[in-house]
């Protein structure tokens, strides 16, 4: 796995603002197929890092490639449509490109919303809102879905199910998932890859690997072992001599 | 026809139902970005641009044109600092520049300019040239915007999202803020300086209250702006009143029995 076959790689990204270093020698790898998630406190960069690697800022120091031609996905934290402007769930998912209505079912259907096809855009949850972008996004068939915090609007029980739908979502398209939460209990077991990030990237790997790295307890404390408690209950159960045995 | 064309009262009609045609769906999207103040801004500035056209000796319409893009664009960069708000920075560039241009004007006293009919418009002096500007500048708005709609109206819901799909944001609000300074421009001869913002929203705000779409609600704006024109044309025939404020109060009329219609909701 190298850069030359990544989806998009990034390499001494650094930002600056204001004569403060935001963001600093972050090093990032995403492959088709593979789902990584960004995890720090407030105000770790995590925005930051998003934006650059989305091109929508410039960095201050190093680059960042996406493999030429690869559709992006994106899916921003926040989506308030204004109640000025009347538009339906259809007439979104046909912007900006028109598609025929067969198509912009068959992606609400994949998301679990086919119901919500002609409701006005001000009327959905925070949960619906977030799976309409998401049928969206997925209309673009994208190489590349960009989510950033996809479950802070969404009630408990339906941040389960959103992390389910869009591991479900990297199976079926193999596109490469980006994801930035600041929720570790959220840190599901489908991420292939964690960056912990606080200004710089403190420690990176499998989610269990993660877990256990020094700069990831330093940061995270008391709360690292709840996500610890999280994946001790949900990745693997323990055998007659209380060994760990991961999940098949 | 020609000779209709003779009647002072025909072509005030043809212009003002002109300039309402492309008003309507321009102002849905100044409604939709919140840009009211905005637009306001550019056409107090408008004033300046004409005395600057009779200082430099071309087409008051240009001088207006390109008066109101600089000012668009100044604007956006001074937005890029956070020390003064945006509102701010709209109250003093409305009135510097609409001040401005009253200061420059009374340096030209050899020029003969009537203020009045440019700050309240004077749609029933309207000449076959002024006629042929309106049309001319209004195509040219309304084919502009129908080429952005679509990116304008993915960036107006979400600039980032727009942006990180690939649209060219930039050059997208670009045009926008063209058709902008191409409609205060030739509006500028038909409701005034002062009243061009209005005929914009008013026509846009009632049309929220009807349409289920952003593209019906940009005909039903058009429509309206035009039954507008024409209303306060034949009322100010009627009762003697100024031709583009009697526009204005058609177009507030009409959004007043659209709230009674269909009041506005809550949530």
């Amino acid at each position: 796995m190298s850069a030359a076959h990544s989806l998009l790689s990034a390499r001494g990204l650094g930002y600056e603002a204001g004569g403060r270093w935001l963001l600093r020698n972050v090093d990032i790898d995403l492959h088709a197929g593979e789902i990584v998630t960004v995890i720090g406190p407030n105000g770790a960069g995590k925005t930051t890092l998003l934006r650059l690697l989305l091109g929508l800022i410039k960095p201050s120091a190093g680059r960042v490639e996406r493999r030429q031609g690869s559709t992006v996905g994106y899916l921003p934290q926040r989506f308030d449509a204004d109640p000025s402007l009347p538009l339906s769930v259809r007439g979104f998912l046909a912007l900006p490109k028109p598609r025929p209505s067969a198509a912009l079912r068959e992606s609400l259907a994949e998301v679990g919303v086919a119901h919500l096809l002609d409701a006005p855009l001000q009327s959905l949850s925070g949960g619906e809102t977030q799976r309409v972008l998401l049928a969206r996004a997925l209309l673009r068939e994208p190489d590349l879905l960009v989510l950033d915090e996809p479950a802070q609007a969404v009630d408990f029980s339906g941040q389960a199910e959103l992390y389910e739908l869009i591991a479900r979502t990297r199976d079926a398209r193999g596109c490469g998932v980006l994801i930035v939460s600041h929720d570790l209990h959220l840190v599901m077991a489908s991420t292939d890859t964690v960056l912990c990030l606080n200004q710089h990237i403190c420690c990176a790997g499998k989610p269990e690997a993660v877990e256990r790295h020094p700069e990831y307890l330093k940061l995270f404390g008391t709360a690292a072992e709840a996500l610890a408690i999280y994946q001790h209950e949900h990745d693997h159960h323990h055998d007659l001599e209380g060994k760990p045995v991961p999940d098949a | 026809m020609p000779e209709l064309l003779d009647d002072f009262f025909f072509r005030a009609l043809l212009a003002a139902v002109g300039i309402a045609l492309v008003a309507g769906p321009l102002g849905c999207f100044i409604v939709w970005r919140r840009m009211a103040y905005f637009g306001d801004t550019l056409a107090h500035s408008a004033l300046l641009g004409v005395a600057l056209g009779v200082l430099l000796g071309i087409e008051p319409v240009f001088g207006v044109a390109a008066t109101v893009i600089v000012l668009a664009l100044l604007l956006v960069a001074l937005q890029q600092q956070r020390q003064i708000a945006t509102d701010t920075l709209l109250g003093i560039l409305a009135h510097s520049g609409l001040a401005l241009g009253l200061v420059a004007l009374s340096f030209l006293p050899q020029v003969r300019v009537d203020l009045l009919s440019y700050l309240f418009g004077d749609v029933l002096a309207v000449g076959k040239a002024e006629l042929l500007q309106v049309y001319l500048g209004g195509m040219v708005a309304l084919v502009a915007l129908m080429a952005v709609w679509r990116p304008l109206l993915t960036a107006t819901l979400h600039e980032e999202l727009a942006r990180a799909e690939g649209i060219a944001v930039l050059r997208v609000r670009l045009v926008f803020m063209l058709t902008i300074a191409i409609v205060i421009a030739v509006a500028m001869k038909i409701v005034g300086i002062l009243l061009i913002t209005s005929l914009l929203i008013l026509p846009a705000a009632t049309a929220r209250l009807f349409a289920r779409s952003p593209e019906a609600m940009a005909l039903i704006a058009a429509g309206l702006a035009a039954l507008a024109a024409v209303l306060g044309l034949l009322g100010s025939l009627n009762f003697d009143t100024p031709a583009g404020p009697s526009i204005i109060v058609a177009a507030a009329i009409l959004f007043s029995a659209g709230l009674v219609l269909k009041p506005l909701r809550g949530d």
